[in-house]
């Protein structure tokens, strides 16, 4: 029998519904906590699915993933850093277009993504209808759509998040292309992150966030504990400046 | 549009509406009002001014967002009239 424990990613703008959907998930076996060397409060929990143990982590809510405050850091480095087996993006179903600039950005750092239109039923009341097999198709993951405080579509989003750790999901995120001028760049610092960071991370957005002039996540990488890295940031640091 | 003709943010008053067409802001802080929803060729609504004039909010797609004149001063774009 499968023992392993599978981790799961709470993203999303702030009062999307996040830690309501958080508390349906993990009912009362939650705590929250620090991060450590961070002050930014944290929530995590458990529950257990068809006899199988995931471990829930509420991230803080933020608007996008590259401002550089520390809630946002705390989040980005998370998805990053911790690789949770799932990230559940919740969005605002009836502010879409604020909602999908994180959205895309998450779609940017990993692939194991799952989309929870949260606030359906805010959604239905104001007369907004959303084509989710469309939003699926176009992001290239599973969108599942939400009322979490009545605690719809939580069924679905269980058996989603299960078939997406068990790999029987495949996704194709959808690559935001850049204008021309970016698009060169990144095509050639890629074989460069490549070389330095292998698999490890998400090469072309590590080439995006080079080319943003991104010091924290330099500085994030440089302190992660990776054998390679600690010279291969500073190294990847003076190839952008070169490109 | 040339920029001599387009107007500050920090100009619209409260119940204008303003169609943003230029961020003359640089770094994080631009990137943190694109991230708010400050995007070049989107609508903002000016809501109120705080007692003392600033910080201004604005209904920016579907939410509050107020503002600082050092940011609105730097986000240029044209007033729409009512009507």
């Amino acid at each position: 029998m499968n023992k392993r424990e599978y981790t799961i990613a709470l993203a999303g703008n702030p009062n999307t519904g996040k830690s309501t959907l958080f508390n349906v998930l993990t009912g009362l076996r939650q705590h929250t906590g620090n991060w450590p060397g961070k002050t930014v409060v944290h929530a995590e929990g458990f529950f257990t699915y068809k006899n199988e143990e995931y471990r829930i982590i509420d991230l803080p809510g933020t608007y996008s993933l590259y401002s550089n405050s520390a809630d946002e850091e705390v989040a980005r480095d998370f998805i990053i850093f911790s690789k949770p087996d799932v990230t559940l993006v919740v969005l605002d179903a009836t502010a879409l277009e604020r909602n999908l600039n994180l959205a895309l950005q998450v779609l940017e750092m990993t692939d194991r993504v799952i989309i929870c239109l949260n606030l359906m039923d805010e959604a239905k009341k104001k007369g907004i209808v959303i084509d989710i097999a469309n939003l699926s198709k176009k992001l290239g993951v599973p969108v599942v759509p939400l009322a979490a405080r009545n605690k719809e579509g939580i069924e679905e989003l269980l058996e989603t998040v299960a078939r997406m750790v068990h790999g029987e999901i495949n996704t194709t995120p959808l690559v935001v292309s850049y204008s021309r001028a970016i698009e060169e760049k990144i095509a050639k610092l890629l074989p460069l992150v490549k070389e330095v960071v292998g698999e490890e991370y998400p090469a072309r957005w590590v080439a995006l966030r080079l080319l943003d002039g991104d010091t924290s996540l330099l500085h994030a990488l440089q302190h992660h504990p990776h054998h390679f890295l600690k010279e291969g940031a500073t190294y990847a640091c003076h190839c952008a400046k070169s490109v | 549009m040339t920029e001599a003709k387009l107007a500050r943010l920090s100009d619209a008053q409260p119940g204008e509406r303003f169609r943003i067409a230029k961020i003359n802001i640089e770094g994080t802080m631009k990137r943190r009002l694109l991230d708010l929803g400050f995007v070049p060729g989107c609508e903002v609504t000016v809501l109120q001014k705080s007692p003392l004039g600033d910080p201004t909010a604005y209904r920016v797609s579907h939410t509050t967002i107020a503002l600082r004149k050092e940011e609105s001063d730097h986000i240029y774009g044209e007033r729409i009239d009512n009507e």
